[in-house]
């Protein structure tokens, strides 16, 4: 063994490489590792494992990590820890540790390495089954290492011959439906304080199994009674292999307080530990066998009948003597006390079968008054309980008893600890009681017992125990333990596994992305998408450069990058009905090389998507989308071919990176277009506005299509992904006689807006209609369409309902922020509840109106057109106009050129 | 997580797959006969029970079909899964 220093709240010390650190602090004198979090009282080392709710540290070394349990961190040179008060600091630096994620299927997956665990994993091993065994402790061996005993070699080398996979160091925190199974591997703190960056620090196992033996152990219980949270008070099971198995020394000599034969097994081992001990105190009457002659022999007093009723404390706040007397199984102080100076108390207050996976499948623990515990439910077919975890407790010659220690009422009371973490004591177990709580589940959330760090694993049993005791009831007539994941605190950065930065989400790019880079346009997130929002010349602002860009469109030539779009590429014979069932208005009458907006409802009769198809050929469509909406509306279509209209044949496939696409916009594109396509037909009558023509486009075969978004006469060109870079590049040069100006999605927006053009998911949230939002005209009244028969339920037929509007704000350069609240013209003024008759969906400056404008939703919006409203901005109301949501070039002049 | 047997691809972890709701809730033949609260009923009821349920699932990251399963909703488990408009098999015990 190997001697390594460590630093504790600034102390160096020295313990041996490998121990658990509450083992060193122990052999280094320290008793006292914190205050509690609540009452500020000394508090030490109490268990041995997961269970330890007192002694937790912050580790300052490596990767950093709070509140870890000194139990569980393995003994490295150059640790750092320093001691928490119940609240732990999320390290502030960046984790450059590395952490990942396996998946695995297996036969047989066994947690808990104890002497069950591996013999259940060799058993199905040798029966040919692939087999993973995993365990939290530093090595297998479970209660047996504990005690010192060596695990017979040849189990663990049958394993290895197997294959198994065997995981020490590893947690499960969670079990889920059809045995699945998430774990935590700690692979690299035991091998040095510092980050290795070669080596993932936790790898998340994620397991699933055909069957699940659960060989998880138990937890030993405290047993309650005044000032029982004294540093020096430790669980029997962990005082008696701290000073056996670690050798920490440090107590001059031991008190044993017991409910069962554990107790007697734990005082042999603190006596072969060369620490005297003076006395075990059995709260039993009766003690027969082996281990009270073997306890006698060794000249241990053994008294029974009584238990621990107070201990006292020397001026570090740690235990220097402990006072007995004959107590009732009710908890009924009935002896003279008596006192015994000792420095170590250890506790054996029965064990608690560690059934938290089970809990977590929704099963109920039992309990089960023989070995005065609650125990395994009835588990499903594939899920298997082994050792102690399934309240095997062998060795066991007299039954333990239910008790869980005496309830003391007055001051006594507030310091008899039921949740050491929680600070929570008898006194506010009585006061739950007394305010009617009879419910563990109740008693828990009035009380924060169970609800620390530690989730309860030394309290839980107890609490019921002792609240059984006060309304005299059984522990199960008050409820059973119910765990939730995780099974112990997780570091975010495991879970998160590689998942982070840049990998966190894809990031789509257009294939023209690198060019708005160059163009040091700020890019604006639409999906996973990356969007140039507008396009600054020099040092140039945004309200600046987007006023700019729409003046471009509006009086010259403006470019944007259009290839975001969601297409769809919908084929086949049936392919006319379907649209025309899909959409609210006519696809099937569409002549070939045609393009038609359409929009889109849901069954409910609400706007769930819009944009322009184009029939390709006789049977064959191209669908877009909304940039946002192109995978839900390609799941939309192939649930109704599937699932309703399977006699339709249809396919619809996903074409939106196939093709780039570049819109020009103006009332110059036709100019532009007839450059950059020498061989085209450009005039109005050869191209109208909503046909489509193919020529080449610099060199290039494209699909042009005369469809505007803006209200001008614009292009959009579609050609093969990879050519995008190159036309926008030749749009760019060519344009430039023309004054051309790119544009990015803030402009696009302006552009719309200002013709009254709505945005899905803009101005709509999946509570408008296509009649509200003023667009009737689109909505077929001969055939049938999914959400027509909404259109006449009487919710949407009503009164009242918000409807699309404009709003000029009377102040021409007030900007309404989006999503403001409309109210009556004088409301703002009035005290009490104000009338909320809309509000604003979007708002910009334009360049055409010089003005700002915004557009509203607003209850009986086109019969209020005309009206006035207003609309508060902090302390301030801006009084607007209600106007037709239309603003610019209501006869559509400017799309001709 | 769920393990959910896809009827095309076998079984697969809940993470593919999306949920559909109640299954046989069949698009009306005639929606503009029905009144307001046939017509609702249709859009917004389903039912709830505790136990078995047959329900729509589609294996979105997987083949892209839609299929039924049985689902206990209390303890999760799953009976048979079944193509649409295929026969349903009987419900589980
Ligand atoms: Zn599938």
């Amino acid at each position: 063994m190997s001697t390594v220093q460590f630093t504790f709240d600034g102390v160096t010390y020295h313990g041996n490489k490998g121990e658990p650190l509450s083992a060193a602090l122990l052999r280094n004198g320290i008793k006292v590792v914190t205050e509690s979090s609540y009452r500020l009282r000394p508090r030490g080392v109490v268990g041995l494992g997961y269970e330890e709710p007192c002694a937790l540290v912050q580790i300052d070394s490596g990767s950093g990590e709070p509140m870890v349990p000194a139990t569980k961190i393995e003994l490295v040179d150059g640790l750092v820890v320093r001691s928490l008060a119940g609240v732990g600091d999320l390290p502030n630096q960046i984790d450059k540790a590395r952490y990942d994620k396996t998946f695995r299927h297996v036969d047989v997956l066994v947690i808990g390495a104890g002497l069950s665990g591996l013999k259940a994993a060799q058993k199905a091993a040798n029966s040919g089954k692939s087999v993973i065994i995993l365990d939290d402790q530093f090595e297998a061996g479970g209660y047996l290492k504990d005690l010192n005993e060596k695990i017979d070699s040849k189990i663990l080398n049958s394993l290895k011959k197997n294959n198994v996979t065997h995981l020490q160091r590893t947690t499960a925190i969670g079990l889920y439906d059809q045995n699945y199974v998430v774990a935590i591997e700690r692979r690299t703190d035991h091998l040095s304080a510092e980050i290795l960056p070669e080596i993932a620090r936790m790898r998340n196992w994620h397991i699933r199994a055909k069957e699940i033996i659960l060989a998880t152990g138990a937890f030993q219980r405290v047993l309650v009674f005044p000032n029982n949270d004294r540093p020096g008070i430790m669980l029997s099971h962990a005082a008696a292999t701290y000073l056996h198995k670690y050798r920490v020394g440090t107590f001059n000599s031991a008190v044993v307080v017991t409910v069962d034969d554990f107790g007697y097994q734990d005082a042999i081992r603190i006596h072969k530990s060369g620490v005297k001990v003076q006395a075990i105190i059995d709260i039993r009457k009766k003690v027969t066998g082996k281990l009270l002659e073997q306890v006698k022999k060794l000249g241990i007093e053994v008294i029974l009948g009584s238990t621990v009723v107070n201990t006292s404390a020397d001026q570090s706040g740690s235990l220097n003597s402990v006072s007995i007397a004959q107590t009732s199984l009710e908890g009924e102080v009935i002896g003279i006390k008596q006192e015994i100076k000792t420095d170590l108390l250890a506790v054996s207050g029965g064990w608690t079968p560690t059934v938290h996976l089970a809990t977590y499948l929704n099963l109920k623990p039992v309990w089960d008054k023989k070995i005065a515990a609650f125990v395994m439910p009835k588990l499903p077919q594939n899920i298997k309980a082994t050792g102690f975890s399934n309240g095997e407790f062998d060795k066991v010659t007299n039954p333990p008893a239910v008790f869980f220690g005496i309830i003391p009422e007055g001051e006594d009371a507030k310091v008899s600890f039921i949740d050491l973490q929680r600070d929570a004591n008898v006194r506010d177990l009585r006061r739950a009681v007394g305010a009617g709580l009879t419910s563990v589940e109740h008693i828990k959330r009035y009380t924060t017992i169970g609800t620390a760090h530690d989730q309860g694993k030394t309290s839980g049993t107890t609490t019921m125990g002792l609240l059984g005791q006060l309304i005299s009831k059984e522990p199960h007539e008050v409820g059973t333990l119910t765990f939730r994941p995780p099974y112990v605190g997780v570091p975010f950065s495991a879970l998160a596994g590689r998942d982070l930065g840049i990998l966190s989400d894809p990031i789509r790019t257009t294939p023209i992305h690198s060019a708005h880079l160059l163009a040091n346009a700020p890019m604006e997130d639409v999906g996973q998408w990356k969007r140039p929002w507008y396009f600054p010349i020099e040092k140039e602002n945004m309200h600046d450069a987007v006023l700019r860009e729409c003046k471009a469109a509006r009086e010259d030539v403006a470019v944007m990058d259009a290839s975001t779009l969601g297409k769809i590429d919908i084929q086949g014979p049936d392919a006319g009905i379907f649209l025309d069932r899909i959409y609210t208005n006519m696809f099937s009458s569409l002549k070939v090389g045609a393009s038609r907006y359409g929009l889109m409802c849901g069954v409910d009769g609400m706007v769930f998507d819009d944009g322009v198809t184009t029939r390709i050929a006789e049977d064959r469509f191209l669908m877009t989308t909304t940039t946002g909406g192109a995978a839900k509306v390609l799941d939309w279509l192939e649930e109704w071919l599937q699932t309703e209209w399977p006699d339709l044949n249809v396919y619809c496939t996903s074409v939106t990176e196939h093709w780039s696409t570049v819109a020009i916009v103006g009332p110059k594109s036709r100019n532009l277009l007839a450059k950059l396509a020498p061989t085209l037909d450009v005039s109005n009558e050869a191209f109208p506005f909503m046909e489509n023509r193919y020529a080449e486009v610099a060199g290039i075969p494209a699909r042009i299509a005369r469809i505007s978004f803006s209200g001008e006469l614009a292009y959009e060109i579609n050609i093969e992904a990879w050519y995008g870079l190159h036309i926008w590049q030749e749009v760019m040069k060519k344009g430039k006689e023309f004054n051309i100006a790119a544009y990015g999605t803030e402009t696009m927006h302006v552009l719309r807006a200002e013709k009254g053009f709505v945005i899905v998911g803009q101005e709509t949230d999946g509570t408008q209609t296509p009649q509200d939002l003023g667009m009737d005209w689109i909505v077929s009244k001969k055939k049938d369409f999914i959400g027509k028969r909404s259109f006449t339920r009487s919710d949407t037929t009503r009164n009242g309902r918000h409807q699309l509007v404009g709003l000029l704000p009377l102040d021409n350069k007030t900007l309404l922020p989006e999503g403001s609240y409309i109210v009556n013209e004088g409301d703002s003024k009035k005290e009490g509840k104000l009338t909320h008759i809309g509000y604003v969906t979007s708002s910009y400056s334009s360049s055409a109106l010089s003005r700002t404008f915004a557009l509203a939703m607003v209850a009986d919006g086109r019969n209020q057109i005309g009206k006035f409203a207003e609309v508060p901005i902090g302390n301030n109301v801006a009084r607007v106009e209600i106007v037709d949501s239309v603003f610019l070039d209501k006869e559509n002049t400017h799309r001709d050129g | 997580m769920l393990l959910i047997n896809c009827p095309w691809c076998g079984p697969r972890d809940e993470t593919e797959f999306h949920y559909g709701s109640e299954a046989h809730i069949g698009y009306p033949e005639k929606p503009e006969e029905l009144t307001d609260k046939q017509w609702a009923e249709y859009i917004f009821y389903r039912n709830n029970p505790k136990g078995w349920f047959a329900e729509r699932w589609v294996h979105n990251v997987g083949c892209r079909r839609w299929f039924n399963i049985w689902r206990n909703t209390v303890t999760h488990q799953f009976g048979p899964s079944y193509k649409p408009f295929t026969k349903q098999p009987s419900r589980p015990k």
